[in-house]
Protein backbone atom coordinates (compact mmCIF):
# COMPACT_ATOMS: atom_id res chain seq x y z
CA UNK A 1 0.00 0.00 0.00
CA UNK A 2 1.45 3.18 -1.11
CA UNK A 3 1.21 6.10 1.83
CA UNK A 4 -1.35 8.49 1.00
CA UNK A 5 0.23 12.12 -0.01
CA UNK A 6 -0.41 15.19 2.31
CA UNK A 7 1.17 17.64 0.05
CA UNK A 8 1.90 17.04 -3.48
CA UNK A 9 2.98 20.19 -6.36
CA UNK A 10 3.53 20.31 -10.20
CA UNK A 11 5.24 22.41 -11.55
CA UNK A 12 5.05 25.39 -9.02
CA UNK A 13 6.34 28.76 -10.02
CA UNK A 14 6.21 31.96 -7.98
CA UNK A 15 7.27 35.32 -10.11
CA UNK A 16 8.50 38.37 -8.01
CA UNK A 17 7.27 41.28 -10.19
CA UNK A 18 10.22 43.67 -10.88
CA UNK A 19 10.13 47.44 -11.94
CA UNK A 20 8.69 49.10 -15.13
CA UNK A 21 7.74 48.26 -17.95
CA UNK A 22 11.12 45.87 -18.94
CA UNK A 23 10.07 44.14 -15.28
CA UNK A 24 13.80 44.78 -14.26
CA UNK A 25 14.37 42.97 -10.68
CA UNK A 26 11.96 40.27 -11.59
CA UNK A 27 12.73 37.23 -9.72
CA UNK A 28 11.87 33.62 -10.16
CA UNK A 29 11.80 32.88 -6.74
CA UNK A 30 10.59 28.97 -7.06
CA UNK A 31 11.18 27.84 -10.85
CA UNK A 32 9.16 24.76 -10.94
CA UNK A 33 8.59 22.78 -8.05
CA UNK A 34 7.96 18.85 -7.97
CA UNK A 35 7.03 17.78 -4.84
CA UNK A 36 5.37 14.77 -3.08
CA UNK A 37 5.46 14.64 0.84
CA UNK A 38 3.84 11.77 2.42
CA UNK A 39 1.55 11.49 5.40
CA UNK A 40 3.04 10.98 8.42
CA UNK A 41 6.36 12.06 7.55
CA UNK A 42 8.79 15.13 9.15
CA UNK A 43 9.49 16.79 5.57
CA UNK A 44 12.24 18.73 5.37
CA UNK A 45 13.32 21.76 2.63
CA UNK A 46 17.11 22.65 2.88
CA UNK A 47 18.40 25.53 1.20
CA UNK A 48 20.18 28.13 1.78
CA UNK A 49 18.62 31.87 2.40
CA UNK A 50 17.26 32.69 -0.45
CA UNK A 51 16.51 29.59 -2.12
CA UNK A 52 12.91 29.28 -2.50
CA UNK A 53 12.22 28.04 1.06
CA UNK A 54 9.76 30.44 2.69
CA UNK A 55 7.91 31.31 -0.87
CA UNK A 56 7.20 27.46 -1.30
CA UNK A 57 6.04 27.31 1.98
CA UNK A 58 4.12 30.34 1.95
CA UNK A 59 2.28 28.78 -1.22
CA UNK A 60 1.46 25.50 0.28
CA UNK A 61 0.14 27.76 3.14
CA UNK A 62 -2.60 29.49 1.15
CA UNK A 63 -0.34 32.86 1.73
CA UNK A 64 0.56 33.38 -2.02
CA UNK A 65 -1.13 32.73 -4.80
CA UNK A 66 1.16 30.28 -7.32
CA UNK A 67 2.22 32.18 -10.61
CA UNK A 68 2.41 28.28 -12.35
CA UNK A 69 1.67 25.34 -11.87
CA UNK A 70 -0.55 23.28 -8.94
CA UNK A 71 -0.57 22.62 -5.20
CA UNK A 72 -2.67 20.13 -3.07
CA UNK A 73 -2.23 19.96 0.54
CA UNK A 74 -4.35 17.86 3.11
CA UNK A 75 -6.55 16.75 -0.33
CA UNK A 76 -7.40 20.41 -1.72
CA UNK A 77 -6.37 22.85 -4.20
CA UNK A 78 -4.57 25.55 -2.58
CA UNK A 79 -5.27 27.82 -5.40
CA UNK A 80 -9.24 26.82 -5.73
CA UNK A 81 -10.20 25.60 -2.34
CA UNK A 82 -8.00 27.84 0.30
CA UNK A 83 -10.57 27.54 3.00
CA UNK A 84 -10.43 24.21 3.12
CA UNK A 85 -6.83 23.60 2.97
CA UNK A 86 -6.68 26.49 6.23
CA UNK A 87 -9.12 24.29 8.33
CA UNK A 88 -6.79 21.32 7.81
CA UNK A 89 -2.97 22.87 8.27
CA UNK A 90 -1.24 24.58 10.90
CA UNK A 91 1.13 27.32 9.86
CA UNK A 92 4.05 29.12 12.08
CA UNK A 93 5.70 31.55 10.06
CA UNK A 94 9.24 32.77 10.73
CA UNK A 95 7.81 35.61 12.04
CA UNK A 96 6.18 33.65 15.03
CA UNK A 97 2.67 34.57 15.18
CA UNK A 98 2.16 35.54 19.05
CA UNK A 99 1.65 38.80 20.36
CA UNK A 100 3.69 39.98 23.03
CA UNK A 101 0.71 41.70 24.94
CA UNK A 102 -0.74 38.47 24.98
CA UNK A 103 -0.74 35.90 27.28
CA UNK A 104 0.07 32.26 26.16
CA UNK A 105 -3.64 31.05 27.05
CA UNK A 106 -5.40 33.86 25.46
CA UNK A 107 -3.09 33.49 22.14
CA UNK A 108 -4.28 30.04 22.15
CA UNK A 109 -8.24 30.15 23.20
CA UNK A 110 -8.41 32.85 20.42
CA UNK A 111 -6.92 30.59 17.94
CA UNK A 112 -9.17 27.81 18.62
CA UNK A 113 -12.33 30.18 18.51
CA UNK A 114 -11.25 31.64 15.56
CA UNK A 115 -10.91 27.97 13.93
CA UNK A 116 -15.02 27.31 15.72
CA UNK A 117 -14.25 26.22 18.88
CA UNK A 118 -16.78 26.93 21.89
CA UNK A 119 -15.06 28.90 24.68
CA UNK A 120 -15.02 25.99 26.76
CA UNK A 121 -13.54 23.56 23.98
CA UNK A 122 -10.80 26.35 23.02
CA UNK A 123 -9.81 26.78 26.99
CA UNK A 124 -9.54 23.11 27.57
CA UNK A 125 -7.62 22.40 23.93
CA UNK A 126 -5.30 25.52 25.39
CA UNK A 127 -4.27 23.98 28.67
CA UNK A 128 -3.97 20.73 26.84
CA UNK A 129 -1.29 22.26 24.91
CA UNK A 130 0.21 24.43 27.41
CA UNK A 131 0.96 21.03 29.36
CA UNK A 132 2.19 19.42 26.61
CA UNK A 133 4.58 22.02 25.88
CA UNK A 134 5.59 22.78 29.14
CA UNK A 135 4.05 26.29 29.68
CA UNK A 136 1.47 26.31 32.28
CA UNK A 137 3.53 27.94 34.94
CA UNK A 138 3.82 30.62 31.76
CA UNK A 139 0.46 31.03 30.92
CA UNK A 140 -0.56 33.89 32.25
CA UNK A 141 2.39 35.86 31.28
CA UNK A 142 2.66 37.77 28.46
CA UNK A 143 4.50 36.50 25.29
CA UNK A 144 7.12 39.41 25.77
CA UNK A 145 8.57 37.83 29.06
CA UNK A 146 9.34 34.34 27.43
CA UNK A 147 12.52 33.07 26.50
CA UNK A 148 13.37 32.44 22.92
CA UNK A 149 12.13 28.95 23.19
CA UNK A 150 9.21 29.18 25.43
CA UNK A 151 8.11 31.71 22.68
CA UNK A 152 8.53 28.86 19.71
CA UNK A 153 7.22 26.48 21.11
CA UNK A 154 4.19 28.55 22.15
CA UNK A 155 3.92 29.61 18.30
CA UNK A 156 3.99 25.78 17.50
CA UNK A 157 1.11 25.54 20.11
CA UNK A 158 -0.60 27.88 18.44
CA UNK A 159 -0.58 26.24 15.10
CA UNK A 160 -1.45 22.90 16.50
CA UNK A 161 -4.42 23.93 18.73
CA UNK A 162 -6.80 22.74 15.70
CA UNK A 163 -5.24 19.71 15.36
CA UNK A 164 -4.70 20.21 11.66
CA UNK A 165 -3.20 17.06 9.79
CA UNK A 166 -0.13 19.13 8.16
CA UNK A 167 1.78 21.53 9.85
CA UNK A 168 4.20 24.31 8.64
CA UNK A 169 6.84 25.31 10.38
CA UNK A 170 9.58 27.86 8.53
CA UNK A 171 12.84 27.37 10.61
CA UNK A 172 11.62 26.78 13.21
CA UNK A 173 15.19 26.18 15.20
CA UNK A 174 16.78 29.82 13.78
CA UNK A 175 18.22 32.05 16.79
CA UNK A 176 17.73 28.75 19.09
CA UNK A 177 20.64 27.97 21.29
CA UNK A 178 21.77 24.19 21.04
CA UNK A 179 19.51 23.10 24.19
CA UNK A 180 16.22 25.20 22.98
CA UNK A 181 16.86 23.65 19.43
CA UNK A 182 17.03 19.71 21.12
CA UNK A 183 14.09 20.43 22.62
CA UNK A 184 12.33 21.49 19.54
CA UNK A 185 13.39 18.76 17.63
CA UNK A 186 11.83 16.57 20.26
CA UNK A 187 8.72 18.55 19.89
CA UNK A 188 8.19 18.36 16.15
CA UNK A 189 8.99 14.30 16.90
CA UNK A 190 6.15 13.73 19.00
CA UNK A 191 3.95 16.13 16.60
CA UNK A 192 4.91 13.37 13.85
CA UNK A 193 4.60 10.21 16.15
CA UNK A 194 1.15 11.60 17.27
CA UNK A 195 0.20 11.61 13.60
CA UNK A 196 0.92 15.10 11.91
CA UNK A 197 2.74 15.37 8.94
CA UNK A 198 5.18 18.05 9.62
CA UNK A 199 6.82 20.25 6.87
CA UNK A 200 9.65 22.49 7.53
CA UNK A 201 12.27 24.47 6.53
CA UNK A 202 15.79 24.94 7.07
CA UNK A 203 19.31 25.58 6.54
CA UNK A 204 20.63 23.57 9.26
CA UNK A 205 22.68 20.52 7.41
CA UNK A 206 22.62 19.11 11.10
CA UNK A 207 18.48 19.68 11.51
CA UNK A 208 17.65 18.40 7.93
CA UNK A 209 19.95 15.29 8.71
CA UNK A 210 18.83 14.49 12.76
CA UNK A 211 15.26 15.45 12.52
CA UNK A 212 13.54 15.04 8.97
CA UNK A 213 12.36 11.60 7.36
CA UNK A 214 12.45 12.73 3.97
CA UNK A 215 14.19 15.72 2.46
CA UNK A 216 13.99 18.00 -0.11
CA UNK A 217 17.19 20.32 -1.23
CA UNK A 218 16.28 23.34 -3.22
CA UNK A 219 18.34 25.93 -4.50
CA UNK A 220 17.43 28.74 -6.94
CA UNK A 221 14.21 27.95 -6.61
CA UNK A 222 14.60 24.69 -7.80
CA UNK A 223 15.05 20.73 -6.22
CA UNK A 224 17.90 19.66 -6.74
CA UNK A 225 17.47 16.44 -4.74
CA UNK A 226 15.42 14.57 -2.76
CA UNK A 227 15.23 11.62 -0.62
CA UNK A 228 15.91 10.32 3.08
CA UNK A 229 19.09 11.70 4.39
CA UNK A 230 20.82 8.35 4.35
CA UNK A 231 19.51 7.92 0.77
CA UNK A 232 21.28 11.42 -0.14
CA UNK A 233 24.61 10.63 1.08
CA UNK A 234 24.78 7.57 -0.12
CA UNK A 235 24.77 9.06 -3.50
CA UNK A 236 27.85 9.95 -2.20
CA UNK A 237 29.59 6.81 -2.27
CA UNK A 238 32.88 6.63 -0.08
CA UNK A 239 34.42 8.86 1.74
CA UNK A 240 35.56 12.51 1.75
CA UNK A 241 38.67 13.69 2.51
CA UNK A 242 40.02 17.29 2.94
CA UNK A 243 43.57 17.89 2.53
CA UNK A 244 44.96 21.47 3.77
CA UNK A 245 48.18 22.16 1.55
CA UNK A 246 50.65 24.80 1.70
CA UNK A 247 51.22 26.07 -1.55
CA UNK A 248 50.58 24.42 -5.07
CA UNK A 249 46.56 23.51 -4.67
CA UNK A 250 46.02 22.52 -8.48
CA UNK A 251 49.14 20.51 -8.59
CA UNK A 252 47.85 18.40 -5.48
CA UNK A 253 44.49 18.35 -7.33
CA UNK A 254 46.46 16.95 -10.67
CA UNK A 255 47.83 14.52 -8.75
CA UNK A 256 45.14 12.79 -6.69
CA UNK A 257 42.79 13.38 -9.28
CA UNK A 258 45.28 10.64 -11.31
CA UNK A 259 44.93 7.88 -8.71
CA UNK A 260 42.83 5.46 -9.46
CA UNK A 261 41.49 4.94 -5.82
CA UNK A 262 40.19 8.85 -6.07
CA UNK A 263 36.68 9.51 -7.51
CA UNK A 264 36.87 12.81 -7.77
CA UNK A 265 38.87 16.04 -6.97
CA UNK A 266 38.72 19.63 -6.32
CA UNK A 267 39.20 22.81 -4.63
CA UNK A 268 36.57 24.22 -2.10
CA UNK A 269 37.11 26.88 0.72
CA UNK A 270 40.99 26.76 0.31
CA UNK A 271 41.23 22.86 0.94
CA UNK A 272 41.49 19.85 -1.67
CA UNK A 273 38.93 17.84 -1.68
CA UNK A 274 38.95 14.14 -2.64
CA UNK A 275 36.22 11.97 -2.90
CA UNK A 276 37.51 8.09 -2.05
CA UNK A 277 36.51 4.83 -2.06
CA UNK A 278 37.72 3.56 1.20
CA UNK A 279 38.75 6.90 3.02
CA UNK A 280 41.10 4.82 5.91
CA UNK A 281 43.14 3.48 3.37
CA UNK A 282 43.30 6.31 0.82
CA UNK A 283 44.91 8.47 3.82
CA UNK A 284 48.26 6.75 3.69
CA UNK A 285 48.36 6.43 -0.26
CA UNK A 286 48.00 10.28 -0.27
CA UNK A 287 50.64 10.75 1.92
CA UNK A 288 53.17 9.22 0.47
CA UNK A 289 52.12 10.31 -3.01
CA UNK A 290 52.19 13.95 -1.39
CA UNK A 291 55.95 12.75 0.05
CA UNK A 292 57.93 11.47 -3.09
CA UNK A 293 56.27 14.53 -4.68
CA UNK A 294 57.91 16.99 -1.93
CA UNK A 295 54.87 18.08 -1.33
CA UNK A 296 53.68 18.18 2.64
CA UNK A 297 49.85 18.35 3.89
CA UNK A 298 49.13 21.01 6.90
CA UNK A 299 45.69 19.01 7.27
CA UNK A 300 43.96 15.93 7.09
CA UNK A 301 40.52 15.61 7.58
CA UNK A 302 38.90 12.48 6.67
CA UNK A 303 34.41 12.18 7.38
CA UNK A 304 31.55 9.96 6.00
CA UNK A 305 29.62 12.41 3.74
CA UNK A 306 27.35 14.62 5.41
CA UNK A 307 24.02 16.51 3.25
CA UNK A 308 26.61 19.46 2.95
CA UNK A 309 28.62 17.15 0.60
CA UNK A 310 25.35 16.25 -0.99
CA UNK A 311 24.80 20.11 -1.10
CA UNK A 312 28.24 21.06 -2.65
CA UNK A 313 28.04 18.22 -5.45
CA UNK A 314 24.39 18.95 -6.95
CA UNK A 315 25.53 22.85 -6.90
CA UNK A 316 28.64 23.20 -6.65
CA UNK A 317 28.59 25.43 -4.17
CA UNK A 318 28.73 24.61 0.10
CA UNK A 319 26.02 25.21 1.78
CA UNK A 320 27.59 26.58 4.97
CA UNK A 321 28.90 29.14 2.77
CA UNK A 322 25.52 30.15 1.34
CA UNK A 323 24.01 30.49 4.41
CA UNK A 324 26.48 32.98 6.11
CA UNK B 1 -23.25 34.32 11.44
CA UNK B 2 -19.20 33.59 11.15
CA UNK B 3 -18.43 36.94 10.56
CA UNK B 4 -20.36 38.62 13.31
CA UNK B 5 -18.63 35.97 15.82
CA UNK B 6 -15.39 36.46 14.28
CA UNK B 7 -15.58 40.45 14.12
CA UNK B 8 -16.65 40.37 18.34
CA UNK B 9 -13.47 37.67 18.99
CA UNK B 10 -11.19 40.20 17.76
CA UNK B 11 -13.03 43.30 18.51
CA UNK B 12 -12.57 41.47 22.33
CA UNK B 13 -9.55 40.86 21.79
CA UNK B 14 -7.78 44.13 20.71
CA UNK B 15 -9.77 46.14 23.17
CA UNK B 16 -8.37 43.56 25.92
CA UNK B 17 -4.78 44.75 24.59
CA UNK B 18 -5.79 48.51 23.95
CA UNK B 19 -6.45 48.59 27.61
CA UNK B 20 -3.94 46.77 28.77
CA UNK B 21 -1.61 49.26 27.51
CA UNK B 22 -1.08 51.96 30.28
CA UNK B 23 0.87 54.60 28.38
CA UNK B 24 -2.81 54.28 25.85
CA UNK B 25 -4.76 55.07 28.78
CA UNK B 26 -3.19 58.02 30.21
CA UNK B 27 -2.81 59.70 26.84
CA UNK B 28 -6.11 58.52 25.88
CA UNK B 29 -7.83 60.10 28.41
CA UNK B 30 -5.34 63.20 29.23
CA UNK B 31 -5.54 64.41 25.72
CA UNK B 32 -9.01 65.72 25.99
CA UNK B 33 -8.30 67.14 29.46
CA UNK B 34 -5.08 68.98 27.93
CA UNK B 35 -7.30 70.65 24.88
CA UNK B 36 -10.10 72.07 27.88
CA UNK B 37 -7.46 73.24 29.77
CA UNK B 38 -4.65 74.79 27.80
CA UNK B 39 -6.39 75.53 24.59
CA UNK B 40 -10.24 76.35 25.63
CA UNK B 41 -9.18 79.93 27.45
CA UNK B 42 -8.14 81.16 24.08
CA UNK B 43 -11.34 80.85 22.64
CA UNK B 44 -13.52 83.16 25.00
CA UNK B 45 -12.21 86.12 23.28
CA UNK B 46 -12.14 84.98 19.49
CA UNK B 47 -16.03 83.84 19.79
CA UNK B 48 -16.59 88.16 20.33
CA UNK B 49 -15.14 88.13 16.88
CA UNK B 50 -17.54 88.57 14.31
CA UNK B 51 -18.36 85.77 12.08
CA UNK B 52 -17.76 83.56 14.60
CA UNK B 53 -20.00 80.95 14.51
CA UNK B 54 -23.65 81.00 16.38
CA UNK B 55 -23.70 78.79 20.06
CA UNK B 56 -21.10 79.78 23.18
CA UNK B 57 -17.26 79.39 22.59
CA UNK B 58 -17.15 75.74 23.88
CA UNK B 59 -20.41 74.66 22.04
CA UNK B 60 -18.19 75.53 18.98
CA UNK B 61 -14.92 74.58 20.40
CA UNK B 62 -15.80 70.87 21.60
CA UNK B 63 -17.54 69.57 18.43
CA UNK B 64 -14.14 70.76 16.91
CA UNK B 65 -12.20 69.10 19.43
CA UNK B 66 -14.33 65.97 18.96
CA UNK B 67 -13.97 65.49 15.55
CA UNK B 68 -10.08 65.69 15.72
CA UNK B 69 -9.94 63.32 18.36
CA UNK B 70 -11.96 61.41 16.01
CA UNK B 71 -9.11 61.55 13.22
CA UNK B 72 -6.55 61.45 15.26
CA UNK B 73 -7.30 58.54 17.10
CA UNK B 74 -8.67 56.34 14.04
CA UNK B 75 -6.05 57.60 11.89
CA UNK B 76 -2.75 56.47 13.54
CA UNK B 77 -4.19 52.63 14.11
CA UNK B 78 -2.16 51.57 11.54
CA UNK B 79 0.68 51.80 13.77
CA UNK B 80 -0.38 48.76 15.73
CA UNK B 81 -1.35 46.85 12.90
CA UNK B 82 2.50 47.67 11.61
CA UNK B 83 3.32 45.65 15.19
CA UNK B 84 1.22 42.78 15.15
CA UNK B 85 2.20 42.20 11.57
CA UNK B 86 6.08 42.25 12.25
CA UNK B 87 5.44 39.72 14.97
CA UNK B 88 3.30 37.08 12.61
CA UNK B 89 -0.11 38.02 14.21
CA UNK B 90 -1.59 39.04 10.87
CA UNK B 91 -0.48 36.12 8.62
CA UNK B 92 -1.27 33.47 11.62
CA UNK B 93 -4.90 34.29 11.80
CA UNK B 94 -4.99 34.88 7.65
CA UNK B 95 -4.12 31.12 7.55
CA UNK B 96 -6.78 30.29 9.54
CA UNK B 97 -10.72 30.37 8.22
CA UNK B 98 -11.91 33.12 9.62
CA UNK B 99 -13.46 36.41 8.16
CA UNK B 100 -11.33 38.70 6.15
CA UNK B 101 -13.82 41.10 7.09
CA UNK B 102 -14.10 40.66 10.78
CA UNK B 103 -10.21 41.21 10.37
CA UNK B 104 -11.18 44.52 9.95
CA UNK B 105 -14.32 45.66 11.44
CA UNK B 106 -13.16 43.98 14.73
CA UNK B 107 -10.09 46.16 15.13
CA UNK B 108 -12.19 49.57 13.96
CA UNK B 109 -14.95 48.95 16.16
CA UNK B 110 -12.32 48.60 19.07
CA UNK B 111 -10.87 52.34 17.84
CA UNK B 112 -14.62 53.23 17.85
CA UNK B 113 -15.20 52.22 21.24
CA UNK B 114 -11.73 53.85 22.32
CA UNK B 115 -12.44 57.60 20.36
CA UNK B 116 -16.00 57.48 21.94
CA UNK B 117 -14.93 57.00 25.37
CA UNK B 118 -12.64 59.79 24.79
CA UNK B 119 -15.21 62.12 23.36
CA UNK B 120 -17.71 61.47 26.12
CA UNK B 121 -14.68 62.64 28.98
CA UNK B 122 -14.64 65.69 26.77
CA UNK B 123 -17.73 66.67 26.49
CA UNK B 124 -18.39 65.73 30.61
CA UNK B 125 -15.38 67.77 31.52
CA UNK B 126 -16.76 70.68 29.13
CA UNK B 127 -19.78 71.15 30.74
CA UNK B 128 -18.09 72.80 33.87
CA UNK B 129 -16.32 75.32 31.18
CA UNK B 130 -19.99 76.65 29.74
CA UNK B 131 -20.76 73.92 27.04
CA UNK B 132 -24.51 73.20 26.82
CA UNK B 133 -25.75 69.91 25.56
CA UNK B 134 -28.99 68.49 24.32
CA UNK B 135 -28.80 64.40 25.18
CA UNK B 136 -30.66 63.82 21.04
CA UNK B 137 -28.26 66.15 19.57
CA UNK B 138 -25.13 64.72 21.83
CA UNK B 139 -26.36 61.34 20.69
CA UNK B 140 -26.18 61.99 17.27
CA UNK B 141 -23.26 63.50 17.06
CA UNK B 142 -21.15 60.35 18.76
CA UNK B 143 -23.01 58.75 16.43
CA UNK B 144 -21.29 60.77 13.40
CA UNK B 145 -18.23 60.19 15.42
CA UNK B 146 -18.10 56.97 15.50
CA UNK B 147 -18.66 56.92 11.29
CA UNK B 148 -15.62 58.87 11.45
CA UNK B 149 -13.81 56.08 13.47
CA UNK B 150 -15.50 53.76 10.62
CA UNK B 151 -14.14 55.79 7.82
CA UNK B 152 -10.53 56.55 8.83
CA UNK B 153 -9.34 53.83 10.87
CA UNK B 154 -10.18 51.34 7.28
CA UNK B 155 -7.61 53.56 5.54
CA UNK B 156 -4.95 53.23 8.15
CA UNK B 157 -4.92 49.91 8.45
CA UNK B 158 -5.20 49.65 4.48
CA UNK B 159 -1.47 51.90 4.51
CA UNK B 160 -0.36 49.84 6.93
CA UNK B 161 -0.99 46.52 5.03
CA UNK B 162 0.83 47.95 1.94
CA UNK B 163 3.49 49.90 3.47
CA UNK B 164 4.26 47.22 6.26
CA UNK B 165 6.28 49.72 8.45
CA UNK B 166 5.95 52.51 10.87
CA UNK B 167 8.31 54.64 9.38
CA UNK B 168 6.61 54.50 5.80
CA UNK B 169 3.06 54.77 7.40
CA UNK B 170 3.50 58.23 9.78
CA UNK B 171 4.43 60.77 6.86
CA UNK B 172 1.50 59.65 4.69
CA UNK B 173 -0.77 59.30 7.93
CA UNK B 174 0.38 62.87 8.81
CA UNK B 175 0.08 64.60 5.20
CA UNK B 176 -3.66 62.81 4.87
CA UNK B 177 -4.50 64.10 8.35
CA UNK B 178 -3.53 67.60 8.17
CA UNK B 179 -4.87 68.91 5.01
CA UNK B 180 -8.58 67.30 6.29
CA UNK B 181 -7.96 68.67 9.89
CA UNK B 182 -6.87 72.13 8.40
CA UNK B 183 -9.72 72.40 6.10
CA UNK B 184 -12.17 70.85 8.63
CA UNK B 185 -12.71 74.05 10.26
CA UNK B 186 -11.88 72.82 13.25
CA UNK B 187 -9.37 75.09 14.57
CA UNK B 188 -10.92 78.43 13.32
CA UNK B 189 -14.32 78.70 11.98
CA UNK B 190 -14.12 78.03 7.99
CA UNK B 191 -16.02 80.95 7.56
CA UNK B 192 -13.36 83.39 7.98
CA UNK B 193 -11.47 81.47 4.74
CA UNK B 194 -11.24 83.35 1.41
CA UNK B 195 -13.93 82.26 -1.18
CA UNK B 196 -11.44 79.39 -2.90
CA UNK B 197 -10.45 77.86 0.83
CA UNK B 198 -14.20 77.84 1.52
CA UNK B 199 -14.82 76.00 -1.98
CA UNK B 200 -12.16 73.15 -1.11
CA UNK B 201 -13.00 72.63 2.19
CA UNK B 202 -16.74 71.57 1.26
CA UNK B 203 -14.94 68.83 -0.58
CA UNK B 204 -13.97 67.73 2.77
CA UNK B 205 -16.07 65.27 4.75
CA UNK B 206 -14.91 66.52 8.23
CA UNK B 207 -16.03 69.96 7.05
CA UNK B 208 -19.26 68.76 6.79
CA UNK B 209 -18.90 66.36 9.98
CA UNK B 210 -18.02 69.68 12.43
CA UNK B 211 -20.62 71.73 10.41
CA UNK B 212 -23.29 68.97 11.65
CA UNK B 213 -21.70 68.23 14.97
CA UNK B 214 -22.03 71.73 15.71
CA UNK B 215 -25.34 72.19 14.50
CA UNK B 216 -26.62 69.34 16.78
CA UNK B 217 -25.13 70.68 20.13
CA UNK B 218 -26.52 73.76 19.36
CA UNK B 219 -30.10 72.01 18.82
CA UNK B 220 -30.77 73.51 15.34
CA UNK B 221 -31.85 69.96 14.00
CA UNK B 222 -33.40 72.14 10.71
CA UNK B 223 -29.68 72.05 9.64
CA UNK B 224 -29.17 70.61 6.54
CA UNK B 225 -25.79 69.76 7.69
CA UNK B 226 -26.98 67.24 9.32
CA UNK B 227 -27.79 65.45 6.65
CA UNK B 228 -25.18 66.16 4.43
CA UNK B 229 -22.50 65.28 7.20
CA UNK B 230 -24.55 61.69 8.20
CA UNK B 231 -24.92 61.06 4.31
CA UNK B 232 -21.12 61.99 3.50
CA UNK B 233 -19.89 59.69 6.19
CA UNK B 234 -22.24 56.46 5.82
CA UNK B 235 -20.71 56.75 1.88
CA UNK B 236 -17.31 56.86 2.72
CA UNK B 237 -17.10 54.26 5.50
CA UNK B 238 -18.78 51.82 3.80
CA UNK B 239 -16.41 52.77 0.66
CA UNK B 240 -13.16 52.48 3.40
CA UNK B 241 -14.62 49.11 4.93
CA UNK B 242 -14.94 47.64 1.40
CA UNK B 243 -11.36 49.04 0.63
CA UNK B 244 -9.93 47.38 3.71
CA UNK B 245 -11.53 44.28 4.09
CA UNK B 246 -9.90 43.45 0.28
CA UNK B 247 -6.42 44.53 1.80
CA UNK B 248 -6.76 42.05 4.52
CA UNK B 249 -7.79 39.64 2.46
CA UNK B 250 -4.73 39.98 0.16
CA UNK B 251 -2.25 40.76 2.86
CA UNK B 252 -1.22 37.64 2.57
CA UNK B 253 0.05 38.02 -1.13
Amino acid sequence: MSPEAIIETAGLRRVFKGHGRDQRGAVEAVAGVDLRVEAGDIFGFLGPNGAGKTTTLRILATLLPPTAGTARVAGFDVAHKPEEVRKRIGYVAQAGGSYRESTGREELVIQGRLFGMSKADAGRRAQEILDALDLSDAADRTCGTYSGGMRRRLNIGIGMVHRPVVLFLDEPTTGLDPQARARMWDEIRKLRDGGTSVFLTTHYLEEADALCDRLAIIDHGRIVAEGSPSQLKREIAGDVLTIGVDGDCDRVIELMAAQSFVREAGLEDGLVRLYVDKGDEAVPSVLRILDSHGLAPTTMNLHRPSLDDVFLKKTGRSLRESAA
Amino acid sequence: MRTIRDTWLIFDRSLTLSLRNPVWVIMGIGQPILYLLLFGPLLTNIARMPGFPPGGAFNVFVPGILVMTALFSSAFVGFGLCDEMREGVVERMTVTPMSRLAMLVGRSLRDVVLLLGQGLILVVLAIPFGLEINLGGVTVAFAMLALIGLMMSPVSYTLALVLKSEDSLAPVVNGLALPLLLLSGVMLPMSFAPDWLQTIAKLNPLYHAVAAIRALFNASYGDSEIVIGVVVLVVLAAVTIALGARSFSRAAA
